[in-house]
């Protein structure tokens, strides 16, 4: 088993407490108006708060390269998913609702 | 053993990565929906509650930590720590779950669960009334805000936008119901898990059972702190 180094209690504390202040950030982004980038800065803090659970609490950055391909493709798989139904509506002419 | 562990631990990721499937099926059509009817979703988000949704992302980022610490216990071999910790993990799971059900009773009580399977009919426009008052008023609330924000919409829009709500609340409904669904398995899980740690059953040559049953808590926590963003904060840019 490929190892750089056990995690210890104190990085799970630092990640945590990473993972609050990003909350709190999402949070306070929202109530600020910034138009189009609202949403896109609400997901990406998400995606940053996914990726350090993912590569600290559940031990991806300390795993054997058969688990880091694994989950690359999961999260490919799903980006599958939505970019191309996405597309698929995007290019009927998406009306809103009238 | 760290081949069984290696196998283990693939076969517990591709589990996960079917449900991930499972939940982006759910997260793709609610973005095609939101791109549809967004003055519907904006009106439905912003009638949750987002105070409990964000005490609750606290709590479960919280059992997340303590269910890494008991894993970490585990592997040191340390009987009560692995006890304290996953205990402590089901307390903040059955925390979340108990402030979820404080939300779904004020949905109830503002008929703004969907159709009229459970008691109260939906009714996002005016029609709803709890403790003799009128709650629930979407159409109004969005008119409001629609004025203070925006400029004035016509009444026929914002009842319009009030009854597409309905369409968000079965995404709101679906999308935490069954991430508390998973929740709940999760709990059972933990329970099991625990009863085995009290028993010392793992040590730092044998964890795999709190590793995966970790693994999966993770995984649920991943799904909520997506699920915040999208549900609770479309906008909340009041004054």
């Amino acid at each position: 088993m490929s190892q750089n180094s056990h995690p210890t209690p104190l990085l799970y504390f630092v990640i945590v407490m990473c993972l609050f202040v990003g909350t709190v950030v999402t949070y306070k982004a929202a109530t600020i108006d910034m138009g189009i980038w609202n949403p896109i800065v609400a997901l990406a803090i998400a995606c940053t708060k996914a990726v350090l659970v993912v590569l600290f609490f559940m031990h991806v950055r300390y795993s054997d390269k058969l688990t880091k391909v694994t989950v690359v493709a999961g999260f490919f798989w799903l980006m599958i998913l939505i970019t191309l139904s996405l597309s698929d509506y995007i290019g009927r002419g998406f009306q809103v609702a009238p | 053993m760290e081949q069984q562990k290696g196998a283990s631990t693939f076969g517990m990721w591709v589990f996960l990565l079917t449900e991930l499937m499972m939940f982006g099926g759910l997260f793709a059509s609610y973005l095609i929906y939101r791109l549809k009817f967004y003055a519907a979703w904006e009106a439905g988000s912003s009638s949750i509650d987002v105070h409990w949704g964000f005490i609750n992302t606290l709590v479960l980022i919280g059992s997340s930590f303590t269910m890494a610490m008991a894993v970490w216990a585990a592997q040191k071999g340390d009987k009560n720590k692995q006890v304290m910790f996953l205990i402590g993990t089901m307390i903040l799971g059955a925390a979340f779950l108990g402030i979820k059900g404080i939300e779904y009773k004020a949905k109830y009580d503002e008929c703004h669960i969907p159709g009229h399977i459970i008691g109260k009919a939906f009714n996002a426009s005016g029609g709803c009334m709890a403790d003799g008052k009128v709650t629930g008023d979407i159409a109004k609330e969005f008119m409001e805000h629609q004025a203070e924000i925006h400029k004035p919409v016509p009444e026929a829009f914002a009842k319009q936008t009030a009854d597409q709500t309905q369409i968000f609340f079965s995404f709101y409904f679906a999308m935490t119901g069954l991430h508390a669904f998973h929740m709940v398995i999760g709990l059972g899980l933990l329970g099991w898990l625990t009863l085995r740690a009290s028993r010392g059953e793992f040590s730092g040559q044998y964890f795999t059972p709190v590793e995966l049953g970790g693994l999966y808590w993770h995984f649920v926590d991943i799904v909520w702190i997506f699920l915040f963003p999208l549900l609770y904060l479309i906008n909340r840019t009041h004054g």
